[in-house]
This record gives C-alpha cells, sequence and structure tokens, in this order.
C-alpha cells in the first residue's frame, strides 16, 4: 500500500485538467467556482480516500455533482448552451480556440460530459460511465455524438486527418 | 474508426483555449484561504531561502512543527509530514509569514531569539526533554552533549542526545547547532557540517 501523497501534489497534478474538464462542461464562466468547490471537497474527504483510488477519476466525479450543483443554483441565468452562437464558424477570423469553446459548449449536457471526461481527463469508457451513469457503450455513444456535432459546428475539425469511418 | 476519432479528437482538443499558470495558481491560492477558514488546512508550508540553503517551513494550527534542509529532501519531508499527521498539505505561505520574518532577522544578525509557537508532537520522549533543554544554551554559546545529557536528566545518554539533536525537527529555531563535542569539535549536525559552521559563526560575530 503506498503511502497518501500531501494533497499539494494532488493539485499539482490534477489541478490543470481539472480545470480544463470544468470549462468544457460548465464553460469558463462558472468553471473556477466549479474547480474551487472540487477541491475544498476534495481535501475534505482526503484522508478517508483509499490509498490505491484513482485520484484523477474520484476528483472527475466530484467535479462532475459541483458542476451539477452549478448549473442547478444558476436557476433562470443562462447555461452555456444558450450561448452557442447559430454560426460559429462567422467568429472564425481571429478566435479559432474561442470557436471550439463556443462548439463544445454547444453540445447536449451529456455529449459535453462524455467527451471531456474521455477526451480531456482521459478516463477510459467504463469510468466515464460510473461518473454520469449508463453503460459504458452509452458513454461512448455519446463522446462519439459529441464528436459529430462538434465536427458540424466547428469547420476546423479534422478537415484533413481525421477520417469520419 | 473509433481510433481516428480519438486522435482526431485530441489533435482538436488542443486548440482549446490553454490553462496557464496564472490560472491556476491564482486558483491554488484562493483554495489554501478557504481551506484554513474551513479548519480543513493541517499543514501549511512554504519554503525560504537562506545563507544555509532553501530552508522548508511547515506549520499546523499549533505552530511551527518542523523547519528542514534541502539535504533532507523536501519532498521525502513533506510525505513524512502527510504520513504522520495528515495528507491535508498545502503550500500556503500566509501562515508562515511571522516565522519567515524571524528567521530572516536572524541571519540578518538582527535576532538572537526566536518567538514562535511552536508544536513539538513530532518528538517525544527523552529527544522531546533534550530539545525543550536547547533553548537554554544562548545565542553565541556552546554546549558539549555531555552538558545536554545532564540538563536533561540523563548525564550517561550522550549519544541519544546526538540522535535527538540528529532528529530535530525544528533545527535553527531549536538551537541543536549550539551543541558541540567535548574536544571543541563541531560534531555532526544534520543540514551538514558547512551550516553549522554558518550558524555559528553568524552567532560568534
Amino acid at each position: 500500500m503506498t503511502a497518501k501523497q500531501p494533497f499539494e501534489a494532488v493539485v499539482a497534478q490534477h489541478g490543470a485538467t481539472v480545470l480544463r474538464v470544468c470549462r468544457a462542461v460548465l464553460g469558463r464562466g462558472d468553471a473556477d467556482d466549479a474547480w474551487s468547490e472540487t477541491f475544498l471537497a476534495a481535501l475534505r474527504a482526503y484522508p478517508e480516500l483509499p490509498g490505491d483510488a484513482n485520484v484523477e477519476a474520484w476528483l472527475v466525479t466530484i467535479a462532475h455533482r459541483k458542476a451539477i450543483d452549478i448549473t442547478r443554483a444558476a436557476g433562470r441565468r443562462a447555461i452555456p448552451v444558450a450561448e452557442i452562437p447559430e454560426n460559429p464558424s462567422a467568429q472564425r477570423a481571429d478566435g479559432r480556440d474561442l470557436d471550439l469553446a463556443a462548439a463544445l459548449a454547444g453540445l447536449p449536457r451529456k455529449q459535453r460530459e462524455a467527451v471531456a471526461y474521455h477526451y480531456l481527463a482521459g478516463l477510459p469508457y467504463q469510468d466515464v460511465a460510473a461518473v454520469i451513469g449508463g453503460s459504458a457503450d452509452a458513454a461512448r455513444r455519446s463522446a462519439a455524438d459529441g464528436i459529430a456535432n462538434l465536427r458540424k459546428s466547428y469547420p476546423g475539425v479534422a478537415a484533413g486527418e481525421g477520417t469520419a469511418r | 474508426m473509433i481510433a481516428s476519432d480519438e486522435s482526431a479528437m485530441q489533435d482538436l482538443l488542443r486548440a482549446l483555449p490553454a490553462i496557464t499558470e496564472t490560472d491556476l495558481s491564482a486558483l491554488h491560492d484562493a483554495l489554501a484561504v478557504s481551506a484554513a477558514a474551513e479548519g480543513l488546512l493541517d499543514v501549511a508550508y512554504r519554503t525560504l531561502d537562506t545563507p544555509v540553503g532553501t530552508l522548508l517551513l511547515a506549520a499546523t494550527d499549533g505552530g511551527l512543527i518542523r523547519v528542514a534542509y534541502r539535504i533532507e529532501d523536501h519532498d521525502k519531508v513533506l510525505e513524512n509530514l502527510a504520513k504522520r499527521l495528515s495528507p491535508r498539505i498545502l503550500y500556503a505561505p500566509g501562515r508562515l509569514d511571522v516565522a519567515a520574518r524571524q528567521i530572516d532577522e536572524y541571519f540578518a544578525g538582527q535576532r538572537r531569539s526566536f518567538d514562535l509557537p511552536l508544536d513539538l508532537s513530532l518528538s517525544t520522549g527523552f529527544r522531546r526533554a533534550v530539545l525543550s533543554h536547547l533553548p537554554d544554551i544562548g545565542y553565541g554559546h556552546t554546549a558539549t552533549y555531555a552538558a545536554v545529557a545532564a540538563a536533561a536528566g540523563r548525564p550517561r545518554a550522550v549519544r541519544a542526545v546526538g540522535t535527538a539533536c540528529a532528529t530535530n525537527p525544528l533545527p535553527v529555531i531549536v538551537p541543536c547547532h549550539r551543541v558541540i563535542r567535548a574536544d571543541g569539535s563541531f560534531g555532526g549536525y544534520l543540514g551538514g557540517p558547512a551550516a553549522k559552521r554558518i550558524l555559528l559563526e553568524l552567532e560568534a560575530a
């Protein structure tokens, strides 16, 4: 059994990934709050975390719950879905990055989560399913649908290298 | 099919706005503040550059609990604190501002004793008894291992005094560097002989 690392090392190793995931799922506005609440809750529970636990999957699970809480608390506020421009390609001139973030924000929530947890956090679909519910196959389908939709709304997607099938 | 999606997506997602060090350090610092406010910061630490190298300073709510030389390996020291005290450890310099200032003053020759709450819980039994007697050796003075053993009530425990000094969790602050051999030679030091010489010369000046 390996000894538990100081929590500082957990923040150093996983802080960037968790922020990327929070931004993808919630949009940039609420991502900082989700990150802060995630790591505070993680710090609270850390002494009881089993020594052999997958820390990244654990953090993503907490971040997922915090994101849901934040979205609920936001109540009437617009969720990122509402911010997607009708035609993102119109904005592309100087902001490839923003386009992609907007395209991601425009995905249905489950697709956004599946894409973020699998592609940004690197969780296998089985772990993604454990976080968002449903089966590993369903998680895989959500991520695939997310990719297909991103390709539609974000013109920079894999025009050359990637082949859809 | 799936594989090309994986790599295409990974290429694609590199175009997302980058996470910068500035983003992360602001979030980290806010986390340290709220952790302390919620009573979740069991050990705060920072480092401090001094004439004897970079020192690690760590504190609990009870006070300064650890000062470590670089040769003790700061990562190992923190891992050991995680094991012995709590893994709720964050880089949080705020709690160590006063300690850092006093150590700076000491190395500038402006301070002869430390006025800090100390948490001696890493040291127990006779070792702790030895450490509690060390501040009696005044700034600029030295005592032999045998004299410290006598002062701690076990005159024959000279070697144990050596061990207590070698495992002092609060070097510089608890002045084990003032304990020397009966023949006047410096003896060992957990921060290395050069560090002991620097401290004794500083205090002799």
